[in-house]
């Protein structure tokens, strides 16, 4: 009787919609993230504190280029390129944005694949991925040499306010890193499911925990996080 | 309860969407790189060139925060509990900016070199 009683309770409380859904999830004396493991959980909540690393560096950037008396060196003249005798502007930084972007979508896809059980695609896709983001981090590694060859140090540059310098380095210079790891842990995953380690539940070395193809969609988020640090950046450091 | 369960289990096997989704979102973040991009290369200037670059990243991403990272499908607790605490981010850009105004003003009146 109470059994059912209660039951009738939280079918009700699951059918409410809205800012009601929210209320019932967050009131309901258990795992407020219904139907959300805390595997997918915990990498949502890694990845709004580095939302706030992140926006921290780009507030740090725009104060300092908000606040000096120095004009900022133009962005579309410093990352211009010479190829074949024509100037492009910011070429190398459109075409590492389209990079990114791909490497983004072949992950949707992967994920996608991950769940239809398809063990072969997910780690091509998955492959492919890592690829194209080794390949990102490749362009950013000539960016900052010629930039650097072209005089450009954290204290000072031949353009203009030396702030540039240290915006530069340090924003770049964290997402290369983010993109990086994120390369590594693409490799790991993707061995994972090549050997199907998914298919089997075979234990991790590390958690023990079963594995499951869940593991491909959180490895996702990380790596569409990247892409999405990216489009700010690539907004507010390299356009504005 | 069985409805439940069956509702749970079928939530369990993830997220299931047409390849067609992911390639029409590829292809539209394509797109609005590619105007982003042309308001550079057209050195656009002023308050065109600030809401337009603005505009091209929003959409952006939306678009990869609702279907790359599955946003639009996520249980809505879990959607405002990662984006509400965002606009503490927004409010911290409109106190730095104050800041930043105020030290641009003291470095003209202080430091500037005049008579």
């Amino acid at each position: 009787m109470t059994e059912q009683a209660f039951s009738n309770i939280d079918a009700k409380h699951s059918e409410s919609s809205g800012l009601r859904s929210i209320a019932a999830d967050f009131s309901s004396d258990r795992s407020a993230f219904r139907n959300v493991s805390w595997g997918k959980a915990m990498m949502w909540i890694f990845l709004l504190s580095d939302t706030f690393v992140f926006s921290s560096f780009l507030i740090a950037y725009m104060t300092a280029r908000m606040s000096t008396t120095v004009p900022w060196p133009n962005p579309s003249e410093v990352f211009a390129l010479t190829i074949g005798g024509v100037t492009l502007p910011l070429i190398l930084i459109a075409i590492m944005t389209f990079v990114l972007i791909s490497s983004s979508g072949t992950m949707a896809m992967a994920v996608n694949f991950a769940y239809r059980r398809d063990r072969r695609k997910t780690a091509a896709l998955m492959l492919l991925t890592a690829l194209l983001g080794a390949a990102f981090v490749g362009m950013q590694a000539f960016e900052w040499s010629k930039l650097i060859h072209e005089g450009v140090r954290p204290w000072s540059n031949p353009w203009g306010a030396a702030q540039f310098g240290s915006s530069f380095f340090m924003i770049t210079g964290f997402h290369g890193t983010h993109v990086t790891f994120g390369v590594i842990f693409l490799l790991i995953i993707a061995r994972k499911v090549w050997r199907g380690d998914f298919d089997q539940e075979r234990r991790g070395f590390f958690t023990s925990r079963k594995g499951r193809y869940e593991a491909v969609e959180i490895m996702g988020l990380y790596w569409h996080f990247v892409d999405l640090v990216w489009v700010f950046i690539f907004a507010f450091f390299y356009l504005w | 309860m069985a409805q439940a369960a069956t509702s749970a289990s079928a939530h369990e096997q993830g997220q299931q969407h047409p390849i067609r989704l992911y390639l029409v979102v590829w292809a539209w973040l394509f797109i609005l790189s590619a105007c982003s991009y042309l308001v550079d290369y057209f050195q656009l200037e002023g308050f065109l060139r600030y809401s337009l670059i603005l505009l091209f990243m929003l959409l952006k991403a939306g678009l990869i925060i609702a279907v790359f990272m599955h946003m639009a499908w996520e249980r809505l607790s879990l959607v405002y509990a990662i984006l509400v605490p965002i606009s503490a981010v927004l409010v911290f850009v409109a106190i730095m900016a104050f800041e930043a105004d105020h030290t641009l003003l003291s470095r003209l009146s202080f430091f500037a070199l005049g008579p």
